[in-house]
């Protein structure tokens, strides 16, 4: 009991915590805003691995790490806007388009990777995002360290989560996308577009959740492997369930993530001889399945959810 | 204006024509990504032909590869027939290939010809098992299966690897995380002379044909297709959607399992954890190119397996990643989405903005 206490309160497993969350929190709120327009997107793992592979590779050629950043979106966006026109102006099963998209998006990366870099054993190297060194804040004891020596995706991700919950519970298309994910004909009967709102949700959720991929190549870790995703666009839809659709509780739900992560490979360091690793290893896994058992059954799910939508018929 | 209206009657042509046109045109479409390798499509194409009708153990080896697909195609098509969304069976698999490796090495002291029956028949109910808790979560508590099934998948492979280098582990491996070997009474029987192939086919299409019989014709294919088609019509009709929902979560479950106790103990002969190159994962791309019928599914597997071994045999001459043939399967799944779109719904052009 002391262990885990005294592991409780050191900062670098909260910092840890954060580091870990960071993905989670760019694909909660894609997912969020793709759900809440309405349609389920279960291209969320191979759009993770794209916007990695992308991001990591624009470094390489020399596009400057923001320059990575914004084609990873760009091409999280291209599989988005792919699953958009599968899933709402052709109106198709969201479950096989979303799989389709995830062994499209991350078939495509492979063999890009592969062709791009035939031979090499040990994936090349880039220079990542460094720890944000803010003068005097960085001083501050427990959040100096925790907060203020985080990277900028760590940021950009939480800049997010205020951005969409601004955007969701302030702005008029923040309510027109929720409304077209609940009642699409009221959208149509106020003469606006349920195709373009749908649309443009799933394309800008898609470009979110790849920024979530960015963060592994280009922060967390500083190269790109086969497998590195390894479902955390999974984990990312049970978890915008237990976050009840909303932006808030979708940063508690993973920052809860981040923390029972960095929890089990502390555990694991101390109690490891007592207990096989692998029992740490599954139960991020096993936390995602209950957190999704118990918010399940009163889930409040937008009420056109995986329901396809066709002008002019009623 | 563009306007969609379904068609009258779509024609039974499309039914066929749809699946064999998506499998031409993702193979067609592979031809930008060989460009953009440097490399001639045709000769890229000559090449996979040649890997796969080239010589009799090529063809044998295309078969190999389709057995596990037929099982784990079979599992997504019974299961998405019941709208139940079974993503499950790569950890499935697993499952059957670890009851099968611990009764196969001599867990039990079975005599000799008990032993492969047993194998097959444990492995299945592994993989049955996997599928019971997300079955129940489901029904009991509304968990979404595609998520539970899909995390299921990693925490078995975790499971999996623990196995191999705890109670599972050859205690003459030299301490690699791989299985003792699968006892030689325990092993399906090849098919061919110094051939992989192996009668995990026999028993794939044997289950296919079951399988097709029981879908089309029997009571219990009936109420899985009107549970699939509509649950709360089905209810109202006086069936048990539980227990139909249970019950091809079994069937399902235990094809996928089947899967891994044929590729351990038809191909193997011991386990790893790389067992699977994503059989689990194909096999929807099977279903879906199937248009969910079991008879479809053999033959969509033997297409999948010939652009698998093709492209493994078309990257060795030519140097080209053999990340080409996922490419290939899962732009079929697309195309064939599309294509069904297109066999239920006609595009009209309507002249002015009346919709």
């Amino acid at each position: 009991m002391m262990d885990l206490l005294n592991i409780l309160m050191t900062e670098s497993f909260w910092a840890a915590s954060l580091r870990i969350a960071t993905p989670l929190i760019f694909g909660v709120l894609g997912a969020l805003i793709c759900e809440r327009a309405g349609v389920l997107n279960l291209g969320i793992e191979g759009i993770f691995v794209v916007g990695a592979m992308c991001g990591w590779m624009a470094v390489w050629l020399g596009a400057g790490l923001w320059g990575g950043v914004l084609v990873a979106a760009l091409a999280g966006a291209f599989f988005g806007l792919l699953h958009a026109i599968l899933t709402v102006p052709l109106g198709l099963s969201q479950h096989v388009s979303g799989l389709g998209i995830t062994l499209f998006a991350t078939s495509v990366s492979y063999y890009t990777y592969r062709t791009a870099l035939p031979d090499v054993s040990s994936p090349p190297r880039i220079e990542p995002f460094r720890a944000l060194d803010i003068p005097i804040l960085t001083d501050l004891p427990f959040f100096g360290p925790v907060l203020f020596q985080q990277t900028a995706l760590t940021w950009l991700a939480l800049l997010m989560v205020a951005l969409v919950w601004y955007v969701m519970n302030r702005t008029a298309l923040g309510v027109a996308i929720k409304a077209v994910g609940d009642n699409p004909d009221s959208v149509d009967a106020q003469g606006l577009s349920v195709y373009g709102l749908r649309m443009g949700a799933i394309v800008a959720g898609s470009a979110l959740m790849a920024l979530g991929g960015a963060f592994l190549t280009m922060s967390a870790f500083d190269a790109f492997f086969f497998g590195m995703v390894n479902g955390r666009g999974w984990v990312c839809i049970a978890l915008v369930i237990f976050a009840s659709w909303r932006p808030g509780k979708a940063l508690l739900g993973a920052l809860l993530f981040g923390a029972f992560d960095a929890l089990q490979v502390r555990l694991q360091t101390e109690m490891g001889a007592l207990v096989p690793g692998q029992v740490f290893l599954m139960a991020p896994y096993i936390l995602s399945i209950i957190a999704l058992v118990i918010a399940a059954r009163s889930a409040d799910y937008p009420r056109a959810l995986l329901t396809p939508w066709f002008k002019g018929q009623r | 204006m563009i306007r969609i209206e379904p068609r009258e009657n779509a024609s039974r042509a499309f039914a066929f024509g749809i699946p064999v046109l998506s499998a031409v045109i993702s193979l067609a479409f592979a031809a930008i990504p060989l460009l953009a390798a440097g490399a001639n499509p045709i000769t890229a194409y000559g090449e996979m032909i040649k890997g796969v009708f080239g010589s009799v153990f090529a063809v044998s080896e295309m078969l190999t590869r389709a057995t596990p697909l037929i099982f784990t195609g079979l599992a997504a098509a019974l299961a998405f027939r019941a709208k139940l969304w079974n993503i499950g069976a790569e950890g499935q698999l697993y499952l059957g290939a670890m009851a099968a490796v611990a009764i196969g090495s001599g867990l039990f002291d079975i005599s000799g010809i008990l032993l492969l029956p047993l194998i097959i028949v444990l492995g299945a109910a592994a993989g049955a098992a996997g599928m019971m808790a997300p079955t129940y979560l489901k029904v009991r508590f509304g968990a979404d299966e595609v998520v539970t099934t899909l995390l299921l998948n990693f925490i078995i492979l975790i499971f999996l690897q623990m196995m191999l280098e705890g109670p599972l582990q050859d205690p003459m491996g030299l301490g690699w995380p791989q299985s003792a070997p699968v006892l030689d009474q325990g092993m399906l029987p090849p098919l061919m002379d110094r051939m992989r192939l192996h009668s995990g086919l026999i028993l794939a299409l044997v289950l296919a044909a079951i399988a097709q019989f029981m879908l089309a014709r029997s009571v219990w294919g009936f109420k899985l297709r009107a549970v699939g088609e509509n649950a709360a019509a089905a209810r109202h009709a006086g069936i048990n959607v539980r227990r139909s929902l249970f019950g091809v979560a079994a069937i399902s479950g235990a094809l996928a399992g089947l899967a891994g106790v044929s590729e351990v103990a038809g191909l193997k002969g011991y386990l790893t954890a790389d067992l699977s190159p994503g059989f689990g994962y194909t096999g929807i791309v099977v279903a879906m190119l199937a248009g969910l019928s079991p008879v479809g599914v053999v033959i969509a597997a033997l297409f999948i397996a010939s652009v698998f071994v093709g492209a493994d045999s078309m990257s060795r001459a030519m140097g080209v990643s053999s990340f080409l043939a996922d490419l290939v399967v899962s732009m079929s799944l697309l195309c064939v989405l599309v294509g069904g779109f297109l066999a239920k719904y006609r595009i009209l052009r309507t002249k002015g903005a009346t919709a």
